[in-house]
């Protein structure tokens, strides 16, 4: 795609038609808006005011979906921008080296656009590409193994104003990094074979599953033959124990059975399948891999999903970090469109139209909450909604929704075809079938690892050629730290529950930093609607800051207690109930690394005149003993 | 009314469709709120409200005024572990934007300083973000204090569903999080908001104020300076609970969130 103009401005008839494009949706409204920036880097007051017209929105409003999402900017932010991700693995693996090295380079500071309006370079959360980092986002395109060879010839490229869709195909490579495969990475699964064997169910007479199409058929007005083959797949689904693989581990059949079980409109058809593609956990990759290797098996599952509870419309929600995927999956999408595996009367059978639409999301780990997920899907502002309703009755536009993980319809897809019973067979007796791990960070081999349910975390770090482990981080810094002394402990939802993230921490590592660094996260993706969480992180980011400079007191240690407990008594979500976990974690198992910062006092004033002082020493020119109030007192 | 549900021991009645604290209320059972307003659909995210529900071991915490009222709860509420929590709340608050009530205007008709005097707040007890805050004074006839807004979007749903405006949203996230105006000059004076609109008379605190009226009631004689605002919340109470259903049915649509 050869751009003559880096940054050309959007002209109102440009916009029109991008509308147009777009079928002047409000629901497509962060779609739009993403396509502004793609287009100019940037969405102008005037964009703005041509959107608030045309779609018949308040201008505020459209103004604040802008806000929220990391990837959009109101504000001229360079017609470069070089994100690095800035999970802790990217530190380990220096970033904020490489950063600066580039920022030196471009002669810019970071956050800041250079004053030809040409550049910016900053940080966001990760990119999911731990195993193969430092990573960057280059006007969101993804690039990783980061090294200053690779960042001089980024720099020249810029300088150069070639613009990303012109540089090189090498720089994007990225790889999937398979190191274990079982029964999902393993499979052999042709297009369509799972939804042949469901639709050539019949039912068995006198079974279990005909009692049941038969009370369906009553309850929902559908003769009871045409109801054998959608309520054997819900069925098996129920029976193959296949519970989410995106963290919170609900039983997936209980979800779908709920969805079907829920009115959907006059056509008693709507309702809608949506794949959780937003995988914002830090150190998690793994959806990744699937949506690049699995895409079929992955579409096979929403398809199926359709069948058992009825519904017509899907979405797959793709974080912002994996626009490369985009086109690729489109073309999955319509290869299976071509192949009658989506659209009307799928493979013949009269009345099975379902169809699936991608949407990509913009930057914000709270899109990964299922309502917000929702909220971000219809165009608004990504803020998790109160609950009940759940999604299964009132999810997108209101109506019946479920939700699920990549994997989970992976796995879907698998018991579509082999049975429940196959399925429960495999793993342990409450988490069946497999998990695939993400791992990350100090080992030999990182990348893509599926086992069956119940392997020891001791049994990933040998596979993966981890030495002098000190801790592992499961489940990234929403869920669990663990030491040496408990690596026998097994991944299970009975144990160790996971969306798949394994990061690996050697002895050389120190842990404060780690959950610093996860502090920082939680308070950037704070979606700021409920007072615990908005405050709380950011409170809980200066008290780690203040300990890691060296003023942090006992005192501050309470207070992160206390700050926990109020997270998990009202916080309105997920993120804020466990945004004190990696700090709590880390202080129960390495509590020295904590107290050899903290000051012998009690307390310690937040106010630090020292540090205020600053400002003047930079204009003074003065950095003497003299000038610091600190080593005037030593002295 | 048949139906019922316990909060600290005594049986509140409730109609359906409302929630706990909806129906405590009404009862003449206080519980601590501030984003909720009687006449809209509950907000959720002050979370000043949250209670405890059930009994022993297997307990659980929400925010009352969101939790669908359900014959059979337990809910404990006037506890000195919920009023904790709830002090806690309110100095976050405190601590989050810039409030120095002795020079405020809304001084003893402000929610907030009302809540926290009657929970027994007494400082912030967390160190001050001190944020900067610019002041909006290009209306002639109203000044915009963000210093002191609580993102409680009461304004917000005021100026969609009753005045049909929308003047207000929101924009930001985290901690960075705050109002903007429907202008594309970013003020207030180029919004079409009235002196008459709902959104000029909901705010819980001191940001959208009318000019030149400013301390015309001193000091001493505001509305929190005569009764606290426990009792009078109750007075409030019985008003129609709002006409939308759980998700609402504000007037301008587009304005929906
Ligand atoms: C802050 C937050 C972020 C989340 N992020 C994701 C995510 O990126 N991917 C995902 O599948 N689930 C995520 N979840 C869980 C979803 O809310 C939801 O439970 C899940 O998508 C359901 O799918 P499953 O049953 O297949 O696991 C997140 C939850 C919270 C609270
Ligand atoms: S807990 Fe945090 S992320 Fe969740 S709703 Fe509250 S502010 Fe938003
Ligand atoms: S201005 Fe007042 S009403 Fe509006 S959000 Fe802020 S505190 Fe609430
Ligand atoms: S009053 Fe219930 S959350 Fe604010």
């Amino acid at each position: 795609m050869p751009q003559s103009n880096l940054s050309p401005e959007l002209t109102t008839t440009g916009l029109t038609s991008l509308l147009d494009g777009q079928g002047r949706k409000p629901t497509r409204l962060l779609q739009i808006l993403i396509e502004i920036q793609a287009a100019q880097h940037w969405i102008s007051p005037e964009n703005i005011d041509q959107l608030a017209a045309e779609l018949n929105l308040p201008r505020a409003r459209i103004e604040g979906v802008i806000g929220f999402y990391s990837f959009l900017h109101a504000e001229p932010a360079g017609q470069f921008r070089l994100l690095f991700s800035d999970n802790i693995t990217d530190r380990m693996l220096g970033n904020q080296n490489l950063l600066e090295y580039l920022c030196n380079k471009l002669w810019l500071e970071r956050g800041h656009v250079s004053e030809d309006g040409l550049v910016s370079v900053d940080t966001t959360s990760c990119t999911g590409l731990c195993d193969q980092g430092p990573a960057m986002l280059a006007n969101g395109m993804a690039i990783p193994r980061l090294t200053r060879e690779r960042l001089d010839e980024i720099a020249e490229l810029v300088l150069q104003k070639v613009p990303v869709t012109q540089w090189p195909a090498e720089l994007f490579v990225i790889e999937n990094n398979i190191q274990r495969r079982e029964i999902l990475l393993a499979n052999s699964m042709q297009p369509g074979d799972a939804l042949r064997a469901a639709i050539a169910q019949v039912c068995v007479p006198g079974s279990a599953v005909e009692a049941a199409a038969n009370q369906r058929s009553w309850r929902e007005g559908i003769p009871s033959v045409a109801l054998c083959a959608p309520v054997s797949t819900l069925e098996e689904i129920k029976r193959s124990n296949l519970r989410g693989r995106g963290g919170a581990g609900f039983t997936t059949g209980l979800k779908w059975e709920a969805c079907r079980n829920a009115p959907g409109g006059e056509d008693n058809r709507t309702r809608y399948v949506v794949c959780n593609a937003d995988e914002g956990e830090p150190g998690t990759f793994k959806d990744r891999v699937l949506l690049t290797t699995q895409a079929d098996l992955l579409f096979e599952g929403m398809t199926l999903c359709a069948f058992a509870i009825n519904a017509k419309q899907g979405f797959l929600y793709l974080r912002g970090e994996y626009r490369y995927l985009l086109e690729p999956l489109n073309a999955v999408l319509q290869r299976r469109r071509d192949a009658n595996l989506l659209g009307a009367n799928i493979l013949g059978q009269a009345g099975f139209d379902f169809d699936i639409e991608i949407h990509l999301g913009a930057g914000a780990y709270v899109c990964g909450e299922e309502s917000a997920l929702i909220e971000s899907l219809e165009g608004k502002r990504g803020i998790p909604r109160n609950r009940p309703p759940y999604p299964v009755t009132h999810g997108y536009l209101d109506k019946p929704t479920t939700v699920n993980n990549v994997e989970t319809f992976c796995a879907a897809a698998l018991v579509g075809l082999h049975g429940g019973d196959w399925y429960r067979g495999i793993g342990t007796a409450k988490s069946a079938g497999t998990k695939i791990l993400s791992v990350s960070g100090d080992c030999a081999r990182p990348g893509i690892y599926e086992y069956p349910f119940g392997v020891t975390v001791r049994q990933v770090l040998i596979d993966c050629g981890a030495e002098n482990t000190l801790a592992v981080q499961v489940s990234g810094p929403s869920g669990v730290c663990i030491g040496a002394d408990e690596f026998d402990r097994r991944i299970a939802f009975e144990d160790l529950a996971t969306a798949g993230a394994f990061m690996v921490f050697d002895e050389s590592r120190d842990m404060f930093e780690v959950a610093r660094n996860f502090a920082h996260f939680f308070a950037h993706e704070s979606c700021g609607f409920c007072t615990p969480c908005r405050v709380g992180t950011a409170m809980l980011k200066a008290t780690m800051d203040k300990i890691a400079i060296g003023h942090g007191t006992q005192y501050d240690l309470a207070e992160i207690d206390q700050l926990n407990r109020i997270l998990l008594q009202s916080a309105h979500c997920g993120l804020g109930h466990t945004a004190c976990n990696p700090t709590l974690d880390t202080l129960k198992r390495f509590r020295p690394t904590y107290e050899r910062r903290l000051k012998s006092l009690d307390f310690e004033p937040a106010f630090d005149l020292d540090g205020a002082l600053a400002t003047a020493r930079r204009m003074t020119g003065r950095d003497d003993a003299g000038a610091h109030l600190s080593m005037e007192a030593e002295s | 009314m048949s139906e019922t549900f316990q909060l600290d021991g005594e049986d509140i009645p409730f109609a359906p469709g409302q929630t706990v604290l909806q129906a405590a209320l009404s009862a003449g059972h206080y519980i601590p709120h501030l984003c909720y307003h009687p006449e809209f659909k509950p907000h959720g995210s002050c979370k000043v409200c949250t209670v405890k529900i059930g009994g022993g071991n297997n307990t659980r915490t929400a925010a009352s005024c969101t939790l669908p009222a359900q014959a059979g709860l337990e809910i404990e509420s006037d506890t000195e572990e919920m009023n904790a929590l709830r002090r806690t709340l309110v100095q976050m608050l405190f601590a989050e934007g810039n409030h120095f009530c002795p020079s405020c205007e809304k001084s003893g008709n402000c929610e907030l300083q009302a809540l926290g005097s009657d929970l027994g707040v007494m400082t912030a007890g967390f160190r001050h973000f001190y944020p900067d805050r610019p002041v909006d004074a290009s209306h002639p006839d109203i000044l915009l204090d963000f210093n002191r807004c609580i993102l409680c979007e009461l304004c917000v749903r005021a100026s969609c569903e009753v005045d049909e405006k929308c003047v207000f949203s929101l924009s930001g996230r985290g901690i960075t999080k705050h109002l903007v105006v429907n202008a594309t000059s970013g003020k207030l004076a180029d919004t079409d908001i009235a002196l008459t609109d709902k959104a000029m008379q909901v705010c819980p605190v001191g940001v959208i104020l009318k000019k030149r009226v400013g301390f015309a009631v001193p000091i001493g004689q505001r509305r929190y300076d005569q009764r606290p605002i426990s009792a009078q919340a109750l007075d409030d109470a019985p008003r129609p609970p709002s006409a939308s259903g759980p998700n609402g049915s504000g007037v301008c649509q587009a304005c929906e969130e």
